[in-house]
This record gives structure tokens, sequence and C-alpha cells, in this order.
């Protein structure tokens, strides 16, 4: 079974966001999907400053079987990215929910965050 | 309802992601495909294949039929226990597939096709072999295991019989010996030494055990595939089918023209090869970073190719493919890569060989 933690936020193409309460947030991609995916070799992230709105696809990432684009959950401006996927883009296998993270961003709307779905309903989606 | 092979319970049993292959539910890894990909370029790892067809020509015109059927020439079987890898074309030299036959004696060659065209190679060779006297015999008895990698030869010799290592230790490259229940091939797919074992179905899963406790790594389809693709091996259905030929599939080589012998395809091979053969398939290594993927177009000054297959490279940490592109296409092309162009050096397959990069490649 795949390892869905109760404190993230999710979205139906797997990707999981930690939001803080200072309106920044941390994006990654879930378990489930680096399962799917199988050893990620390259990864190509958003540009740090840039303006990216919910749903845009942002980055992408590659496995030996799939080229996967990566959407964001929220809009934001990005404020950091995961420099170490460079070097090694398994990190992601080993650890999506930690050093496995994607990028960082300013949120300008929480309320989207109402949008995603919670583990639980997540955890529902994959069962379907 | 997908079809199982012996060791399907035993590929669930060990956690492994298994996929739809040709209609067979096969092992695409069982975790990690390039640490499964190094094992095999590194020491040893071990496929079930069991889904490869395998069927036995008997009679008296065995050979001649093959003769007729193949675009490779059977006459290069010279002696009993050699193997010839060719292709089956159909009349306008298309390719139904590629296969290996194993010559065992005059009235008795085995013939191994892939599992994906399955049912129209059984429906050609069985329509072909009416006007021979021979039998056409599927055998789905019998199980297939690939084990390859350096130490992959000692770890099967460990497990045959004492009166049968020396022997079987003596086949050469395209050998193969029947050995009590085994039927033992120095042949595969890797581009690393191994052997090639069928054996009856209910001895498959005791042998595949033995062969781990020998330390042979358990591989899937996932590590097959950037296996065969580094060793610059063509994948039929991706690098050829029936709208091409092998010369334009690089694998002329495997097609025996020269001499007066008739077979299946011919008269248009050489009407191609006199008209001219307008593409070629070639070797790609991608200079920067990304992943070349099967369908991306190609673009060189001689006009543009595509991708038959492609992947990332676990050894030479690049993304390698085939690609076919026109005749004239030479040193550098540019992928289109999501509408971005990127640079790839044109270079001659294949890529790794016995765990080293080759000459020219990077």
């Amino acid at each position: 079974m795949s390892n869905i933690p109760s404190h993230l936020k999710y979205t139906e193409s797997h990707e999981w966001v930690d939001a803080d309460e200072h309106g920044n947030a941390r994006i990654g991609i879930s378990d489930h999907a680096q399962a799917e995916l199988g050893d990620l070799v390259f990864v190509e992230l958003p540009v740090v400053g840039d303006e990216i709105t919910q749903g845009d696809p942002c980055a992408v990432v590659e496995s030996v079987k799939a080229a996967s684009d990566i959407y964001t959950p929220v809009s934001g401006r990005v404020l950091a990215i995961n420099e170490e996927l460079d070097i090694d883009p398994a990190i992601i296998n080993a650890d999506p929910y930690g050093d496995g993270w994607l990028f960082e961003l300013e949120l300008i709307d929480d309320e989207e965050l109402e949008s995603l779905k919670d583990a639980e309903a997540y955890e529902e989606s994959l069962e379907d | 309802m997908p079809q199982h092979t012996p060791l399907y319970e035993a590929h669930v049993a060990a956690g492994a992601r298994m996929v739809d292959f040709g209609g067979w539910e096969m092992p695409i890894n069982y975790g990690s495909q390039i640490e499964e990909h190094h094992s095999v370029r590194q020491a040893a790892g071990m496929f079930d294949v069991s889904h490869m067809t395998v069927v036995d020509i008997n009679g008296s015109q065995a050979r001649h039929f093959l003769s007729y059927l193949l675009a490779n020439d059977v006459a290069k079987l010279t002696s009993p226990g050699r193997a010839l890898y060719s292709c089956m074309l159909n009349e306008k030299g298309g390719v139904i597939d590629d296969l290996i036959t194993y010559f065992l004696d005059e009235r008795f060659f085995r013939v191994v096709v892939n599992a994906a065209t399955h049912d129209k190679d059984m429906a050609w060779i069985t329509l072909q072999a009416r006007a021979f006297d021979v039998v056409v015999t599927e055998r789905p008895e019998l199980a297939m295991i690939a084990v390859q990698g350096p130490a992959a030869r000692e770890a099967v010799l460990s497990l045959l019989p004492d009166n049968d290592v020396a022997a079987a230790a003596a086949m050469k490259p395209f050998g193969a010996g029947q050995f009590g229940d085994l039927f033992v091939a120095r042949t595969g797919y890797t581009g690393e030494d191994g052997f090639e074992i069928s054996l009856p179905a209910e001895s498959a899963n005791k042998f595949w055990e033995q062969l781990l406790s020998a330390g042979v790594a358990p591989c899937g389809l996932g590590a097959r595939d950037t296996l065969r693709l580094e060793a610059g091996m063509n994948l039929y259905g991706q690098d050829m089918d029936e709208t091409v030929t092998p010369l334009e599939s690089g694998l002329g080589w495997t097609v025996a023209l020269k001499d007066d012998r008739s077979f299946i395809g011919k008269d248009a091979l050489l009407e191609q090869k006199s008209r001219g053969v307008e593409s070629k398939l070639v070797g790609l290594v991608l200079q920067g970073r990304g992943v070349l993927r099967p369908g991306q177009r190609i673009v060189t000054d001689a006009g543009d190719g595509v991708i038959t297959s492609g992947s990332f490279s676990p050894t030479l940490q690049k993304a390698i493919a085939f690609a076919r592109l026109p005749k004239d296409a030479t040193g550098v092309c540019q992928v289109d890569m999501r509408g971005r162009l990127l640079d790839c050096s044109i270079v001659q397959p294949p890529f790794v060989r016995n765990g080293t990069v080759c000459e020219g490649i990077i």
C-alpha cells in the first residue's frame, strides 16, 4: 500500500502540498506517483521568482518509463526549488514527502487549499 | 484474462510491479529498474521470459523449410547445438517477427519467437509449413529463464549435474545443448554473457529459487528494455514491424542475399536494394539533459526522422535512442522535446557491450 501522510493535501494528479501558517507551501509528488513512474532520472523545475497559477504545468519529472507533467496544486510565487534533485532525482523515489520535495511557493490565495483533497479523499481516489 | 507464466506467483510474492505485456501479466520491476540493470552489467540478473513462444520444427525437410521461411540462412548452422538470429519476412520484405533458430539435428530445429506476435507468427509458420514435410509443434509447457551478466554462466553451471558442467561450460556464444531437463543456450538480449534456459514449467520455480540462492538478482522487463537498448538490439513492434524491411532497421547483416537461395521477401529486398534504401536505423545520444522517448521527432540536415526506442541509459547516465533517419543523416541532429530542439549525436550501436561503453559513443 502506498504511504499517504494525513497532514498533507493532495491533487487528483498526485501532487502533495504542505502549507504552513505563514502562507508558504512546499510541493512534491505522492508515494503512489513515484511508484507508478519508477526510477526517476531527470527533473525540470520552475524558475525561482516566477508566478504560477493553480493547475499550470510548471515542472516535469522523467522516469525510465515516462515523462510526467507536474501541475501546481496552488497559485503562488516560486520561493525555492530543490536543487539536490538535479544531482540525484532518485531522492524522490526514496523519500517523496521529505528530501524529495520539488519546489516552494509563497501562496497567493489560501482558499485554493480548500479545493484540494485530504489524505482520506486522496486514498479513496486511488482505489477507484 | 491475462496469461500467467509458471513463475507468476513468485514474482508477486517478491513484490514485483506487474504489467500487461502482449497479453501476459509480467514483472516490470521488483523495486528499482536501474538497480536491476546494474546487476546484469556488473554481476548476474535473471528474467522470466516464459511468455516467449517456443516452436519445434521436426521432419525430413526441417532445414529446407527454415531456409525458405527465414531471411537469414540456416545453412550457417553447420553443427548441431548452434543458434542463428533471423527475421521472418512477408512477401513485401516487411518484418513479421525476429527470432532465434536452434539447430538440434537434421530432423529437429527449434525456433523462439516473440510473445506479443504469437498468434500471427503461428498462423504464418503453419501456413508456410504446408508445402514441406515438417511438423510444427508449439511447446507451451516449457518455461524460459534468461540468466545474464558477467557472473551468470558461473551461477548456472553451479546448478547443473556434475557430469554436465564441462560440456555446458565449453559452449561458445550462440551454442546450445540439452542437459537433463534443461535446454541451455548461450544467447541473450542484454549485451552480456549468459544463458537462456528452457525447462519444464513444473521445474521452473525450483530452478528460479536455486538461482536466487546462487546470488542472481530477479530483473523485470523494464531493465530488459534498457539493457537491450544499450546493447543495440532491436525490439519487435518498436524498431521494426511489417511496414519496414530489415534493410531499413539496422538488420541488413542478418539477411543472406548473396546466393541463389529463395526465401520469402527476397525479391522485395533485392528490388529495394537496387532502388536504394531511403532510411536507416541509427543510435542517438542526447548531449544535454532529458530523456529520449519513442515517437519524438528528429530534425536533421537530410530531413526529419523519428525515435523508435528511447530511454535513459543507466550505464552512460545519458539518454539514448534508436531513430529511423534519412539515409544521408550524419553527425549531429536535434530532437523535438516538448517543442524545444536539443542536440543529439548520431552513433552506430551498440552503446554498451560486456559492461563497457563502446568506442565512439561518447
